[in-house]
């Protein structure tokens, strides 16, 4: 019984490939629905779009009016970059327009990494 | 069957909103005027602090002023039937004194207020029939929130910690309420994220 809990939770933490599992993209869309006063995927709104987030430069979308801070911070998007700036924003970047606490929770997090990287390849971003 | 019963549910929710409405004004009226009033209060965080409540405040005040021109297409629309066309309307004016506070609070900070776009991108093509606006409506006022409720912990100043809430306050009823005329649960769990 025990062994058999023991699985599952090795199961749910491991991909196929034994790497560790990257989140949940259905839970990370719940996650996302906290963004949608400022972002969109597909437009810009009182904050950047993030269809091609992923490889993109911080504060490198055209037209689009950031804070200096932002602008300067020399951050490349990624799963790694995108959790630190997450989980304590103005932390992350002092001086960035979005004051927002961030999402404490890891897994969270980790659900809308997932979210942000699935749904950059969907029709929604022209994918 | 159901539409009727959706738009009874929402005729319903619009005069209790009216019925309301003349506490609520008295509410934001002595937020505004708490959240106005000197620029002592205001300024006693001073420096980084102040310079980062005024970039939080404007965050918040170019989601406000989007909200405004999201209601205006709504409205503009052609969608809404008469009593959730009114309730859209209030909302709207609602957003419009949120505008209002934080410009002016902006203002008593030493920052420069962000001003409305020209032009906002909307989903437009997405919006079909009443209810699809109720629901972008809906997914807008969520989102707006999430967003007060993580401005909050970040203001230097208590005050405007406080003026914020307020608000968020607000934009929880608007979301309730937007669900109910819906047809949906009002609200749907004991706490928000």
């Amino acid at each position: 019984m025990i062994a058999g809990v023991v699985l599952a939770l090795v199961a749910g933490l491991t991909s196929a490939a034994g790497g560790v599992m990257p989140g949940d993209p259905k839970a990370g869309e719940g996650i996302y629905a906290r963004c949608l006063a400022c972002h969109a995927l597909a437009y810009d709104r009182t904050g950047p779009r993030h269809c091609g987030l992923f490889g993109r430069r911080a504060g490198s979308v055209k037209g689009f009016a950031y804070s200096e801070a932002m602008s300067r911070s020399r951050i490349v998007w990624d799963e790694k970059t995108l959790d630190h700036f997450l989980a304590n924003p103005l932390a992350a970047i002092p001086g960035t327009a979005m004051g927002y606490a961030g999402v404490s929770d890891k897994k969270e997090r980790t659900d809308l990494i997932a979210y942000l990287r699935q749904a950059g390849k969907s029709p929604q971003c022209g994918k | 069957m159901s539409s009727f019963l959706k738009l009874a549910s929402a005729s319903n929710v619009l005069e209790a909103r009216r019925a309301f409405l003349g506490k609520s004004g008295l509410l934001l009226s002595g937020a505004a005027v708490a959240l106005l009033a000197g620029r002592d209060a205001l300024a006693a965080t001073g420096g980084e602090s102040a310079a980062s409540d005024v970039r939080i405040l404007n965050t918040a005040l170019g989601a406000e002023l989007e909200a405004i021109a999201a209601y205006q297409v709504g409205a503009e629309s052609g969608l809404l039937q008469k009593p959730v066309l009114a309730l859209a309307v209030t909302f709207q004016g609602h957003h419009k004194e949120h505008a209002d506070v934080l410009a002016k609070t902006v203002a008593k900070l030493g920052g420069k207020p962000v001003l409305a776009k020209t032009k906002y991108t909307f989903p437009v093509e997405t919006l079909k029939n009443q209810n699809d606006v109720l629901r972008f409506a809906a997914t807008l006022e969520k989102g707006a929130v999430s967003a007060y409720l993580g401005a909050v912990p970040v203001f230097g100043n208590r005050d405007l910690a406080k003026a914020a809430a307020s608000i968020l306050g607000d934009e929880a009823m608007h979301w309730a309420i937007l669900r109910n005329a819906l047809g949906e649960v009002p609200v749907p769990s004991a706490f928000m994220s």
